[in-house]
């Protein structure tokens, strides 16, 4: 009698473990759903859009002008607006954020980098759209004191306050790859008699080449995602220039312009921003798995 | 020979002296532009700061505007947002980290999260608008927002929570095996609330980094002149961070004013729930010494 009530019981306990197993890999399986859902959903769209626009309009037509009649699709000028801020985002963030990652981890003393990776993290925490106002309520207006003929809206002011956002980025990924570099390297370069600097960019720098390299990457797909100080700051209308002192529109910027109103679901338009909203995701994608490769090869000890 | 030796070192080392400085003054410049943001916010926003800014409704004229619909739309988004995320979450990290073992299946959720976390949140936006507002019919409403943003933080909570997890020390786990308890037993009564605080700091991580984002909420639909409270999941929404932008984007110095102190709302709000995060991870710490 016993026996049997331990054993039913036995029976209803192994059940209920491979039901709490079955609900754990379900729980498991959403993040790839959501995956699958991001990639269809771009893709379905992605090819309505492209029953309207052939392949060679949209990569070669340099207007881009989906609300206007005639309409031009042609993704050039967004790419361009994206590839204005991201490269001048990281003319701005590279130096300050290499600098900061040296300073931080070849110079500073412990109880100084203790009270300034914290304000560093504090600065990576800040929403961009806060980033945004700065801009377009301080950036702006004193870089038009500087340059008088600067539009009220323009990449040079997004793309400085999106250098200062992902500044924090490479500052404090770069910090750790410089961190992990055995001290034995450092202390054999002292020895032989040279200066902190020279042990900072000909010991430690080249043997924490990967990491900065990958930081780098992952801080520019940063940037080129980035929505809210594009949109706030950079203005929105597509143009294929590189001159910073214009109103320009990148991708994302379009995407949020245009999907703010009641869009009609399929639409030319509605379409339009998942085409754009695609190439975003390939361009940030390749990014991303090209810097999780140099990370690898790190990892496995060898040399870019 | 040794004469231009030591002009060189004096040379090698008045440069390290110089770049020292100017290395220093990288970071001093970070931390410097902080301290400008902060006062640009300040100085915008502060005056605008009291009861009446609090509890109205948006309104044509900067004067009588007030942030209490997207104020009450962030606490009900981002509550939504939590029930939805840390369950699945939480679930997903402790099966990766102890039931799939290392299979395909491990590998296979392992690089998707990993790719899904760099995917740019204005996607995540589209995907909200064209599967749960269009496709599923959930149109632009709280449940959309709280979804899109569910999914957004869902890589960060799991990644947080495998931390948390493996974090607990093993020697326990076969403590309770030993004694008997089956792996859920084990994992119900000994693993999770062992890593309780590691799990709940990288939660709330998360989570305020949702209650800073606006792109994908753009995207999913977010009204910018809601003069009602939501009651249930499936009314309009709108939240802060869409608040400050619309503001900031009208040309009325009245309205760029209110963005700043509607700035500074959305800062206490962030600083005050990290706080709670960073006395969660001392309690814990201290407890994981014991």
């Amino acid at each position: 009698m016993v026996e049997k009530t331990e054993a039913t019981r036995r029976a209803r306990q192994v059940s209920r473990e491979r039901l709490i197993a079955r609900l754990l890999l379900a729980s498991g399986w959403v993040s790839i759903l959501v995956t699958a859902g991001i990639v269809f959903s771009l893709l379905f769209e992605t090819a309505g859009f492209f029953q309207l626009v052939t392949l060679r309009q949209f990569f070669t037509d340099p207007k881009w002008t989906p609300a206007f009649d005639p309409a031009h699709y042609g993704i050039l000028s967004l790419l361009a607006g994206t590839t204005l801020i991201a490269a001048g985002s990281a003319l701005v963030a590279v130096p300050l954020g290499l600098a900061s990652a040296i300073y931080l981890s070849e110079y500073a003393p412990e109880r100084l980098r203790r009270v300034l990776r914290p304000i560093m993290e504090l600065l990576a925490g800040i929403p961009t759209v806060v980033y945004g106002y700065f801009a377009l309520t301080f950036v702006t207006p004193l870089l038009k004191r500087i340059i008088p003929d600067l539009d009220v809206f323009n990449a040079l002011s997004a793309f400085i306050t999106v250098g200062i956002m992902i500044t924090p980025l490479i500052s404090s990924m770069s910090e750790d790859a410089m961190l992990a570099v055995p001290r034995s390297l450092r202390e054999a370069a002292f020895a032989l008699g040279a200066t902190r600097l020279e042990v900072a960019l000909k010991v430690v720098l080249p043997a924490a080449f990967s990491g900065v390299m990958a930081s780098v990457i992952l801080a520019v797909s940063r940037a080129v995602g980035e929505t809210m100080i594009v949109a706030l700051a950079a203005g929105s209308t597509p143009k294929l220039t590189l001159n910073p002192l214009q109103s320009i529109q990148t991708m994302t910027g379009y995407i949020a312009q245009m999907s703010q109103g009641d869009l009609e679901a399929g639409s030319p338009a509605y379409k339009a921003i998942y085409a754009v909203g695609m190439s975003l995701f390939l361009i940030t994608l390749g990014l991303n798995l090209f810097a999780k490769s140099i990370t690898r090869r790190m990892e496995r000890g060898g040399r870019l | 020979m040794s004469r231009d030796f030591r002009g060189r070192r004096v040379l090698r080392r008045r440069i390290d002296r110089w770049t020292h400085g100017l290395f220093l003054a990288a970071v001093g410049l970070a931390v410097g532009v902080l301290g400008v943001l902060l006062w640009d916010v300040l100085s915008g926003g502060v005056k605008h700061l009291d009861w009446q800014f609090l509890t109205s409704y948006a309104s044509r004229f900067w004067q009588q505007a007030g942030i209490l619909a997207p104020l009450a739309g962030s606490f009900y988004v981002i509550g939504l947002t939590a029930l939805l995320a840390l369950p699945l979450g939480i679930a997903a990290a402790v099966y990766l980290e102890f039931y799939a073992g290392d299979r395909w299946v491990n590998r296979l959720i392992q690089t998707n999260i990993a790719n899904l976390a760099g995917v740019p949140s204005i996607v995540y936006g589209l995907f909200g608008l064209a599967v749960l507002v269009r496709f599923l019919g959930f149109d632009r409403s709280v449940l959309s927002a709280a979804l899109t943003m569910a999914f957004l933080i869902l890589p960060a909570v799991i990644v947080n929570t495998q931390e948390a997890l493996r974090a607990v020390p093993r020697t326990i786990i076969h403590g309770a095996y030993a004694l008997g308890a089956t792996k859920w037993q084990t994992i119900s009564t000994v693993v999770l609330p062992s890593a309780a605080g590691g799990i709940l700091t990288g939660a709330i991580l998360a989570l305020s980094r949702a209650l800073g984002e606006t792109a994908p909420l753009i995207t999913v639909g977010a009204w910018v002149f809601l003069t009602y409270l939501p009651k249930s999941p499936l009314d309009g929404f709108t939240v802060l961070p869409i608040q400050i932008w619309f503001w900031s984007s009208m040309p009325q110095q009245g309205f760029q004013e209110l963005a700043a102190s509607a700035i500074i709302v959305l800062l206490i709000a962030l600083l005050s729930i990290n706080s709670v995060a960073i006395i969660l991870r001392n309690k814990y710490q201290k407890k994981a010494e014991w």
